[in-house]
């Protein structure tokens, strides 16, 4: 299948999911989901996610914490933010990784992964999930669910630095730079938005970082795309 | 409730700004809980006129144009700056259009929050209000007003300097020169003997900046005096240099420009250096076109012509009034221009009279010495010549000189000194020696005659002429007079004269001339006596100063008033002194002869309280000043050295 038509294949596949599950919840989050891949950027409610976790491998370590921002092209309210700090199952490495803003005796009283679940999915619901580098978000958010509730999780999503590697990694600019030996130009979230005019924000709180990214793809589109793009050809 | 760490970061920026940085915390929350934030590439519409507007609008990061509906620009903001209140005040629809001159970020406060924050806090209400703090905080208000404050010189360099070593020829130089778009080019040699212009380059070889060649010195010293083009630029340069910090604002820089009537200048970071600016560069950062004025100043050969330039002179300060600025750059831009009339005068005389028989100092006196006129002035002048000043074969030209300038700058709009403070009276046109008898008499036996003498002398500055003439006399009075106490005393004495007009009730009591009933003369009653204070004060601590607001810099550093009185000072004199600049200007747009006078009831309530402050603590001041330098007793007892 072309990515192409993966890619519009996903409304399909959420209505399929969504008179699958068992869980109630779930089945709500799929339900709820009514964009299509033709409709404009500037007509799809956003929400940037970001995912702070123990380490990068998902079967070894765990979520931390989670922050959402709910935002448009035009918009993003600071007020609809959400933040969950989470307590990482037994066994899993998290307790030794020193978080600054974190402390250990907050973790110990946070809820389970499973109890704020509902409560995650329905910040989500009906919104266009916008994160920077997905693979850490796609795959621990779908590995915690199925441990949780044995059920498989997904959902189409925008990547910003798909976007910026789209932008300086394929251009004649980048294939220069690969021909004189130089490295690759950064894509991680602060260097991209540097080539942005976006100021650097200190510290790496989920909901700070959701918002660098909301920030980062209103950037993105005013640069690269238009406000009619249609959010099929930007989705993953 | 604290606030979430995340929102730290957004809140410690706001926090930087004014009106916000003197927000209450609560005040502060609220706004960063419901922020709004969004992203404006360069280039694009934020505002547009007529539509309806719902937040106010905070610059996070980028550099935003405010337009005029007639299209002219009206304010460049960087980040800190704010927009919108003036559409949010104003029938909820946006009045000036905005564009995003860079890449912006935008945080932006909804309407409501606005109302709320105008309701609760007045001193944010007064910003959004008057589109700039309450004066009491003099910096901020300089950080919005003019860029030109704010702004570092070295934001206008774009490139290193062209170099060029004193052994090459004109003609090499010249070909180099071809290519520059700055038509400049800074003349160095390898050995040098003034520590004050040597410099290690990249390499760490040791060279002595000598100074600018321009395009102009070319034509006026190789092709107008007929000599080789293969002559070292060594031996055309003129000496010395005239440099400015990279760091010093942009203000500095055109005041350098003004002072040395240079048009370029170069721009140094501690001594090596990074580039070179023009006037035009100046010019074309900063809008205002007052500055326009100097250049056409320099190029009138008439005192007809000089005159001709009054109205632009006079509509050029009420745009600079209009526009917010404050009144110490519009102190500085009045007295650079009135500098400029009488120095172009001077040299107008010098062609018709031929050259000076004895080296000379024109200087001024009062507000023009301390960079502080207005719209209303008249002149102060003198002449310091030379010690062999010989009256019998030298005075008729100097009489003639004074007579031409004298006159000149009445026509100009600079109405004779009613107390014959002019170079054309024969007192006031004499050598250095005899300059330096009067101003040891004067402080050395202060009569009341005396006394008004240095009032009015003490604040001096050269226009034009032997600089180092006017400087004996200004090392004299500030080793001298703050020395003396029975000086200082009888200065203060005379300084308590003119008092503030605050009655028993802290109500504003009101001329009682019979010509301007209900009304209050700023000048006489306000900023002639706090300028007077001031003095005493700045002579007491040694300050070489003539500015005031220079002269309480100088002041706060030292222990003489207490903490805080400085500020409050500075408050009550930048009040009083805009206040004065606002009421002329708006007699100029009412066609009438502009004056000193203000009427109360015409003041907006919020700027009548203001005044009201101001007055009161120039009243306080004079009771301290009464404290410090108290009145001799019966006996005289008191009077004499502590």
């Amino acid at each position: 299948m072309r990515r192409a038509d993966r890619n519009g294949a996903w409304p399909a596949w959420m209505r399929e999911q969504a008179g699958r599950t068992a869980d109630p919840a779930l089945a709500g989050f799929y339900a709820a989901f009514n964009l299509t891949p033709s409709q404009a950027i500037s007509d799809t409610p956003l929400v940037a996610l970001d995912l702070e976790t123990s380490g990068l491998d998902p079967r070894r370590n765990a979520i931390l914490s989670i922050g959402i921002l709910p935002f448009t092209l035009d918009r993003i309210r600071l007020a609809d933010r959400r933040y969950w700090l989470l307590r990482p199952p037994a066994g899993f490495s998290g307790h030794s990784v020193a978080y600054h803003h974190i402390t250990h005796a907050e973790i110990e009283q946070a809820p389970d992964f499973a109890t704020v679940l509902p409560e995650l999915l329905e910040a989500l619901a009906g919104r266009l999930p916008v994160v920077h580098y997905h693979p850490i978000e796609r795959e621990f958010l779908a590995r915690a669910v199925r441990q949780r509730l044995g059920e498989d999780w997904r959902f189409p999503l925008i990547d910003t630095m798909v976007l910026e590697s789209q932008q300086v990694r394929h251009g004649l600019k980048s294939r220069m730079r690969a021909l004189l030996g130089r490295p690759p130009a950064s894509i991680r979230l602060a260097d991209s938005r540097a080539r942005y005019g976006l100021p650097a924000y200190e510290g790496h709180q989920a909901v700070l970082d959701a918002l660098a990214t909301a920030e980062l793809l209103q950037a993105q589109i005013q640069h690269h795309h238009s406000r009619s793009s249609g959010i099929g050809e930007l989705w993953l | 409730m604290n606030m979430d760490p995340e929102l730290l970061e957004i809140r410690r920026h706001l926090s930087q700004y004014p009106p916000f940085d003197a927000l209450s915390d609560a005040h502060l929350d609220a706004i960063v809980e419901q922020l709004e934030v969004a992203y404006h590439r360069a280039g694009s519409q934020i505002l547009a006129a007529g539509s309806p507007i719902t937040a106010l609008h905070y610059i996070r990061s980028g550099a935003v144009e405010i337009y005029r509906r007639s299209g002219d620009l009206y304010d460049r903001l960087g980040e800190g700056g704010t927009f919108g209140h003036y559409g949010l005040l104003r029938g909820r629809r946006i009045h000036y259009p905005a564009v995003a001159l860079e890449d912006t970020l935008l945080y932006l406060i909804p309407a409501e929050l606005f109302d709320q924050l105008c309701e609760e806090d007045n001193d944010f209400a007064d910003f959004m209000e008057l589109g700039r703090s309450r004066p009491e905080n003099v910096t901020a208000a300089g950080e919005r007003s003019g860029h030109l404050m704010t702004t570092r010189v070295r934001r206008l360099v774009t490139r290193p300097p062209l170099i060029a070593e004193a052994p090459e020829t004109a003609r090499s130089v010249a070909a180099r020169l071809a290519d520059e778009p700055l038509a400049a080019v800074l003349v160095v040699e390898a050995q040098g003997d003034d520590p004050r212009y040597t410099y290690a380059d990249s390499s760490g070889a040791l060279w002595q900046v000598r100074g600018i060649l321009t395009d102009a010195d070319f034509r006026h010293r190789i092709v107008a005096q007929g000599r080789s083009v293969d002559t070292p630029v060594g031996d055309i340069v003129s000496d010395p240099l005239i440099a400015v910090q990279s760091d010093e604002t942009v203000q500095e820089a055109l005041l350098a420009m003004l002072r040395h009537n240079v048009h370029h200048l170069a721009i140094v970071h501690r001594r090596r250096p990074m580039g070179l600016i023009r006037m035009e560069d100046v010019v074309r950062f900063e809008t205002q076109s007052s500055l326009y004025l100097i250049d056409s100043i320099f190029s009138q050969d008439t005192v007809a012509g000089l005159a001709s330039l009054l109205p632009e002179i006079r509509a050029s300060a009420v745009r600079m009034i209009r526009n917010g600025a404050d009144s110490r750059t519009i102190g500085t831009a009045l007295s650079a221009i009135g500098r400029s009339v009488a120095r172009r005068l001077l040299e107008i005389a010098e062609t018709e009279l031929g050259p000076p028989p004895v080296p000379y100092a024109f200087m001024a006196m009062g507000s023009m010495a301390r960079d502080e006129q207005t719209l209303v002035t008249d002149q102060d002048n003198a002449l310091v010549l030379d010690n062999a000043f010989d009256p019998v074969r030298h005075d008729a030209y100097f009489l003639a000189l004074a007579e031409r300038v004298s006159d000149g700058l009445d026509t100009c709009g600079y109405a004779h000194c009613k107390g014959g403070i002019m170079a054309t009276n024969a007192q006031w046109r004499q050598p250095l020696a005899v300059w330096e008898r009067y101003f040891r008499s004067w402080i050395e036996a202060p009569t009341p005659e005396r006394l008004l003498h240095s009032n009015i002398f003490f604040d001096l500055d050269n226009v034009h002429g032997e600089e180092r003439l006017v400087e004996t006399l200004q090392d004299l009075v500030a080793t001298e007079a703050g020395r003396s106490k029975a000086f200082l005393a009888a200065m203060a004495r005379n300084a308590l004269n003119r008092t503030p007009p605050i009655g028993f009730f802290r109500d504003f009591v009101m001329e009682k001339d019979g010509r301007h009933n209900n009304s209050i003369n700023v000048k006489r009653r306000g900023t002639a006596p706090l300028t007077d204070l001031i003095r005493i004060h700045a002579l007491a601590c040694g300050s070489r100063a003539q500015n005031s607001f220079e002269r309480l810099n100088d002041i706060a550093e030292t222990q003489l008033l207490g903490p805080g009185v400085p500020e409050k000072l500075r408050f009550a004199l930048e009040t009083l002194s805009l206040t004065r600049l606002e009421h002329q200007a708006l007699d100029i747009e009412q066609e009438r002869a502009p004056d000193n006078n203000i009427e109360p009831e015409n003041v907006p309530d919020k700027e009548r309280t203001e005044l009201k402050e101001a007055f009161r603590a120039l009243s306080h001041a004079q009771k301290f000043l009464r404290f410090r330098y108290p009145m001799p007793t019966v006996r005289g007892t008191r009077s004499g050295r502590e």
